[in-house]
C-alpha cells in the first residue's frame, strides 16, 4: 500500500526531529513561555483597544478572543511544521542536497514539506485549543455535531491555505536562493490576522482578502465558531483552499524544471 | 579590550556597508516587513480609539509613522548572527584579532541602518500619499534629538542582545531567549499602541523598564507628541550605564569559557 508507505515513512521523521530537538530541553521550555507571553501580549493589546468601546467592527471582546485562539494554533501549526521545514528547503536549495530528495523514491513535495517537526510549536497548539474550548464556554456556544464538522472543514481549508502560501515562498527558493525575508514580509501580514478583519478600512479589508487571504485563513474559521457565518462563505472557503493546494503542486512542479543544482 | 581608532571604524564601515550593498533586496523585504505600526494605525482610527486618548488622528498616524521609522533605525539581530558564528567556529578567527568582535557586529548594523534608510524613506513617502494631512516637517532641533534617542535606544537594544549573544558560550542555542525577550519589547515598547494608551497598572511601573525609551520616547519626540524629554533621555542613559558593565562582565567571562566549536 502506498499510503501505509508514506505513513511509516512519517513515523521515522517525526522519530528522528523529536530526537534531534530533545537534545534542547531547555530551549523547548523557553519557547512555551515565548508563547504563553505572546498570548499574553495580545490579549493585552485587545484590551487596551477595548478600553473604551465595547465593540471593534462589531466583534465584542469575547468574541475577538476567538480570533486569537485561532490565530495562535494556526500560528503554533507554522512553527510546528511549515516554519522549520522551510528552513530546510533553503538550505536544500542553496547546498545543492535538494538533488538526494528528488533522488529518493518517495514524492518530493512530502519530504520536504514533512521532513521536520518541532516540538515546542505543538505547545502552542495545545495553548490555542485550550482558548478556544474556553471562548466556546464564555461565549455559550451550543456544541453539535454539525457545529464540530464545520469547525473542523474551516480549519483544515485554513490550513491549507496557510501551507500553500509557506511552499509558494519556499518554492521561489528555486529561483532566488535567498527567500529568508520574504516569508519575515509573509509573517508581519498574516500578524494581522489577530485581529477582526472588520476592524480595519475597506481598502485594507480588500487586501487582506485578495492578496494575503487572511479573511479565508482566520476571519471565516471565527465566524463559523460563532455561528454566524454564511454558507457561501464557508463552500467559498473551501474552494479557495482547493485552488491554492493544486496550485502549491502545480508550482512546485514547474519549478523543479528550473532547478540546475548547485555546487554538486 | 582593544582600542579603537579612526582607521579601524572607517575600514570596518566602509566593508560592512559594501557587504550590506550587496543584500539590498533582502534589506528592502526586511523594511517592509517592519509595516505592522500601519495597520495598527489602522485599528486605532478606524475604530476612534484614540478619542479617549485626547489624541487626534493627525497626531496618531505621525506617532506611529515614527514608530516605524525608530523601529527600522534601532532593529538589532546581533544574536542571531553570533550564534551562527559560534556554532560554525568562526569565532575563533575574530578573537585572535585585536578587536573584540562586538565592533564588527556593531559596524554591521550601522551599515545595515545606512542601507535601510532610503528604503524607509519610500515607505514614509507612500504613507504620505495615502495619508497627506499628516505630513510635518519636524524641526531641525526635534530631529536632532531624535535622532540622539534612536540611537541610544539602538544601543540599549544591542547591548541586551550582546549580552544574550554571550551566553552562546554557554548554550549554543541563545537566540530563543533572544525571541522570549522581544515579545515584552514588541507589546511594551509602543510600537503596536502608544504607552499613553496602555491602563493604569501598567503605567505604574511600566517606566522604570527600558520598554518604553525604545520606541515610544524616540517616536514622541519626532512626531511632536507630548513626552518628557528629560526623563527619556536620562533614563536611555542610566539603563545604558547598567547594561554596559554586565556585557563586559559576561565577555570576559565568556571567552574564559570559549571551547571553539566546530573548528
Amino acid at each position: 500500500m502506498k499510503i501505509n508507505k508514506y505513513f511509516q515513512v512519517y513515523k521515522k521523521f517525526i522519530y528522528t526531529s523529536l530526537a534531534s530537538e530533545l537534545e534542547y530541553k531547555t530551549n523547548i521550555i523557553i519557547d512555551l513561555f515565548t508563547a504563553i507571553l505572546s498570548l499574553l501580549g495580545s490579549i493585552f493589546l485587545l484590551t487596551i483597544f477595548f478600553q473604551n468601546t465595547g465593540n471593534i467592527g462589531g466583534w465584542k471582546f469575547e468574541q475577538a478572543l476567538i480570533i486569537q485562539g485561532i490565530y495562535t494554533l494556526l500560528n503554533g501549526i507554522t512553527n510546528t511544521w511549515f516554519n522549520p521545514n522551510l528552513t530546510e528547503i533553503v538550505k536544500h536549495i542553496r547546498e545543492g542536497t535538494l538533488d538526494f530528495v528528488l533522488l529518493k523514491p518517495i514524492d518530493s513535495q512530502f519530504f520536504i514539506s514533512l521532513k521536520k517537526f518541532n516540538p515546542s510549536g505543538f505547545l502552542e497548539i495545545i495553548l490555542g485549543l485550550y482558548l478556544l474550548f474556553y471562548c466556546i464556554k464564555i461565549n455559550q456556544i451550543y456544541l453539535n455535531l454539525s457545529f464540530a464538522i464545520l469547525c473542523l472543514l474551516t480549519i483544515i481549508c485554513a490550513i491549507s491555505i496557510l501551507y500553500s502560501l509557506w511552499f509558494f515562498i519556499s518554492t521561489t527558493t528555486i529561483w532566488f536562493v535567498k527567500t529568508w525575508n520574504a516569508t519575515e514580509v509573509l509573517r508581519s501580514f498574516l500578524y494581522i490576522g489577530r485581529f477582526p478583519l472588520t476592524s480595519f478600512s475597506f481598502s485594507l479589508r480588500i487586501f487582506f482578502s485578495i492578496f494575503i487571504p487572511i479573511a479565508f485563513i482566520t476571519s471565516i474559521p471565527s465566524e463559523v465558531f460563532l455561528g454566524s457565518s454564511q454558507s457561501w462563505k464557508i463552500l467559498l472557503e473551501v474552494f479557495i483552499s482547493f485552488i491554492f493546494i493544486i496550485t502549491s503542486r502545480k508550482f512546485w512542479l514547474f519549478a523543479l524544471r528550473f532547478y540546475t543544482s548547485a555546487s554538486s | 579590550m582593544p582600542r579603537l581608532n579612526k582607521n579601524k571604524i572607517i575600514t570596518l564601515l566602509k566593508v560592512q556597508y559594501s557587504n550590506m550593498l550587496e543584500y539590498r533586496i533582502e534589506i528592502a523585504l526586511w523594511a517592509i516587513s517592519g509595516i505592522i505600526p500601519f495597520f495598527m494605525l489602522n485599528i486605532w482610527t478606524n475604530n476612534d480609539l484614540n478619542e479617549s486618548l485626547n489624541i487626534s488622528d493627525i497626531m496618531l498616524s505621525r506617532y506611529f509613522l515614527s514608530a516605524f521609522f525608530v523601529r527600522q533605525f534601532s532593529v538589532v539581530w546581533v544574536v542571531f548572527t553570533f550564534e551562527e558564528d559560534t556554532i560554525l567556529g568562526k569565532v575563533s578567527p575574530y578573537l585572535i584579532q585585536p578587536l573584540n568582535p562586538f565592533f564588527r557586529y556593531f559596524a554591521q548594523h550601522i551599515a545595515e541602518q545606512i542601507t535601510r534608510f532610503p528604503f524607509a524613506l519610500v515607505i514614509a513617502c507612500l504613507f504620505f500619499l495615502l495619508n497627506p494631512g499628516s505630513i510635518w516637517v519636524p524641526n531641525v532641533n526635534t530631529l536632532f534629538l531624535s535622532f540622539i534617542s534612536t540611537f541610544l535606544s539602538f544601543l540599549i537594544q544591542f547591548l541586551i542582545q550582546s549580552i544574550i549573544a554571550c551566553l552562546c558560550f554557554w548554550t549554543e542555542r541563545a537566540s530563543s531567549i533572544e525571541r522570549l525577550l522581544f515579545i515584552p519589547t514588541l507589546f511594551l515598547s509602543g510600537l503596536l499602541a502608544p504607552v499613553v494608551s496602555f491602563p493604569d497598572y501598567v503605567k505604574s511601573w511600566i517606566y522604570y523598564t527600558p520598554f518604553p525609551y525604545l520606541i515610544d520616547f524616540p517616536a514622541n519626540l519626532l512626531s511632536g507628541n507630548s513626552t518628557n524629554i528629560n526623563q527619556g533621555f536620562s533614563m536611555q542613559i542610566i539603563w545604558i550605564l547598567i547594561l554596559f558593565p554586565l556585557f563586559r562582565k559576561i565577555w570576559a567571562e565568556g571567552t574564559k569559557k570559549y571551547t571553539a566549536m566546530g573548528s
